[in-house]
């Protein structure tokens, strides 16, 4: 490829003036330090650039509807063949939402990428030439990435209850927003999701590496619930709480006479999600401190 | 300017940078050298505040790198490693560092257009060969029209027509008084792009000196003739003083004499000349003995004056 000395004539410094100063500064040069919000603007460029984010959330809405409006069709034949064996525990708000347990994943790779395809591409060294102050990255990550996860989450909690519902209407119970807990559940659907989203985040901070990440996060999603089916039902009943995937059911339940007796050891819906905050929490803090204080 | 003070950093038990101290000046172009592993990107990531050094400081025009208050402005870089994701374009990567330090839109189409990317602008980047790489890795270096210039290995990947391109750019970037850093392991390139030289190896300083200076003091002159009288010639050249040896094609090759004095000699004592000419040691070789075992050549102040012979070094008495 050529390029002529005349590009080159026409040069840099056609752009701004120098200096740090901001008596040198033009306007050109915005003066003072750069903030978060044009940490957050670069970061959503980031975000929205790239197609793994667009096919993560188009896994995650498809999926989870998709998955969903599945499980939901064969319980509704179920339930007209054996209403009676099918009724207990029967919760359509849940059944409609099932498709989530798989829809995590989507987010939690979504998290986890956000990060580590930074460290995976080199691209990190471009942002911290831009954004020495580190923690500022993640602040600005953590923004983006939460307002993003959350409007999909929502959206699609809210498309898969009304499918599973539509599915159920002809032939079994089915449920509305105004059921007990059903509003609820969509909502907080929707921000187990978007707090899962965030851990991954954070775990991808510590660990910069995408499989690494990911398979930290299935891990805990889905092999500690296996592990812990091993232990004596007393330790299931008092560590099976904290897990992030049980406070997951919970949270995707509505609130059934049944589930009150199903979920009994478990925490209630708002305090499992305050666990499930604090969790997200720690990863970011323990992320952003190895970011700052390792090299990139 | 970038004042490096006693910077070590150690990765497990290697040793990347040893001590370094050196400042790089506004003004003209700084040449950094060193064979592979001396230790050169390391210094660079230091510079950036990327990776932190175990002991020493790093001062930007006096500043530390992380409180500079719009680091594009003041410092570009051009690194080793390639710092883009490959399914982003040119411009969403370049538009996305803009946003962060508050730079103008308007500005990536500018640099776009200053590296001759702006027909690929919109491709991802991964499609990029090495060359647009280098060139886009070059728009982002210039996007905060910064002071401060760092690039490593930027020829690295180019064709002739880009080498130039960038040797170019480099002295236009130091004419409107710029600081420009450039690391390379290629002497002769910096021979023509540098005007000042800072040589290391095995992460220790060799030597820090402007470029005639270097070149001066390193490069050996050799004159190389070729006579059906060697032997005569050889005897005479002896006499003078001047070191004479033969070489495989029958040719001799001279130091000690210019070329002028070698001709009148011949011309005195009546010898033919089939050949007379300038060869010397190649800037490479130079540099390869000058960095070689770099160890033994350290006296604490740079380079010992007379390490070089035969292009086997003489050795350096440890002090
Ligand atoms: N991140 C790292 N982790 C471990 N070792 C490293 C790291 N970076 C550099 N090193 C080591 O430090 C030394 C200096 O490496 P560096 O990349 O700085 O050399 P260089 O002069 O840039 O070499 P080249 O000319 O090959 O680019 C090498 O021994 C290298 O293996
Ligand atoms: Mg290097």
């Amino acid at each position: 490829m050529t390029v002529s000395n005349q590009v080159l004539a026409s040069g840099p410094s056609s752009a701004a003036t120098h200096g740090d100063d901001p008596v040198e500064t033009h306007g050109s040069r915005p003066s003072g330090h750069y903030s978060v919000v044009d940490v957050a603007r670069a970061e959503w460029i980031k975000l929205v650039t790239v197609r793994s984010t667009t096919w993560s959330i188009v896994a995650l809405v498809v999926v989870s509807t998709g998955i969903g409006s599945l499980v939901t069709m064969a319980k509704a034949s179920q339930f007209s063949q054996h209403p009676y064996a099918t009724g207990i525990g029967f919760d359509p708000t849940r059944l409609s939402l099932s498709g989530l347990l798989l829809g995590q994943f989507a987010i939690g790779v979504l998290g986890a990428l956000f990060v580590t395809a930074e460290y995976s591409t080199g691209t990190i060294y471009a942002t911290l030439a831009a954004v020495p102050r580190r923690h500022l990255v993640v602040i600005a990550k953590t923004v983006v990435f939460g307002l993003v996860a959350f409007a999909a989450s929502e959206v699609t909690c809210f498309a898969s209850f009304y499918a599973g519902q539509a599915i159920l209407s002809g032939s079994a119970p089915y449920a509305t927003l105004s059921s007990p807990g059903a509003l609820r559940a969509v909502i907080s659907g929707g921000l187990y999701l978007t707090a899962l989203g965030l851990f991954a985040l954070g775990i991808g901070y510590i660990v910069r590496h995408t499989a690494a990440a990911i398979s930290i996060f299935v891990t805990i999603l889905l092999v500690f619930p296996l592990i812990l089916q091993a232990l004596p039902t007393s330790y299931i009943n008092a560590v099976g709480k904290f897990l992030p995937a049980n406070i997951g059911l919970v949270l995707l339940s509505g609130s059934t006479p049944a589930n009150s007796i199903l979920m009994k050891h478990m925490f209630s819906p708002w305090v499992g999600f305050g666990i499930l905050c604090a969790y997200a929490v720690v990863a970011l803090v323990a992320g952003t401190l190895s970011m700052i204080v390792r090299d990139a | 300017m970038i004042e490096v003070q006693g910077v070590t950093k150690c990765y497990g038990d290697t040793v990347a940078v040893d001590d370094l101290t050196f400042d790089v000046r506004p003004g003209s172009v700084t040449g950094f050298l060193g064979p592979n592993g001396s230790g050169k990107s390391t210094t660079m990531r230091l510079i950036m505040g990327l990776d932190y050094p175990d002991s020493g400081s790093i001062r930007i025009d006096g500043r530390r790198f992380r409180d500079l208050s719009r680091p594009l402005n003041k410092v570009g870089a051009l690194l080793e490693a390639r710092a883009i994701h490959p399914g982003r374009s040119a411009s969403n990567h370049l538009l996305a560092l803009a946003a962060a330090n508050g730079i103008k839109r308007s500005r990536v189409e500018e640099v776009l257009q200053l590296v001759g990317l702006e027909k690929v602008a919109r491709k991802r980047a991964g499609k990029f060969s090495l060359g647009m790489g280098q060139r886009l890795g070059i728009a982002a270096a210039l996007l905060g029209d910064p002071e401060v210039l760092l690039f490593d290995e930027p020829i690295n990947g180019l064709d002739p027509e880009g080498i130039l391109w960038v040797r170019n750019l480099l002295h236009h970037l130091a004419g409107e008084g710029r600081t420009i850093f450039v690391s390379s392991h290629l002497m002769s390139e910096m021979a023509l792009t540098a005007d000042h030289v800072i040589v290391i190896g095995k992460g220790r300083m060799i030597a820090n000196s402007s470029m005639a200076d270097f070149l001066a003091r390193n490069s050996r002159q050799v004159v190389r003739v070729r006579t059906p009288e060697s032997t005569r010639l050889r005897q005479a050249i002896d006499e003078m003083g001047a070191t004479v040896r033969a070489g495989h094609d029958g040719a001799l090759s001279v130091e000690g004499m210019t070329v002028e004095a070698v001709g009148d000699l011949a011309f005195r004592i009546g010898v033919p000349l089939h050949e007379l000419s300038r060869s010397g040691a190649s800037l490479e070789e130079t540099f390869m003995n000058l960095t070689r075992d770099s160890l033994e050549y350290m006296d604490g102040s740079g380079l010992t004056s007379n390490g070089l012979r035969d292009g086997v070094p003489d050795k350096v008495v440890s002090p």
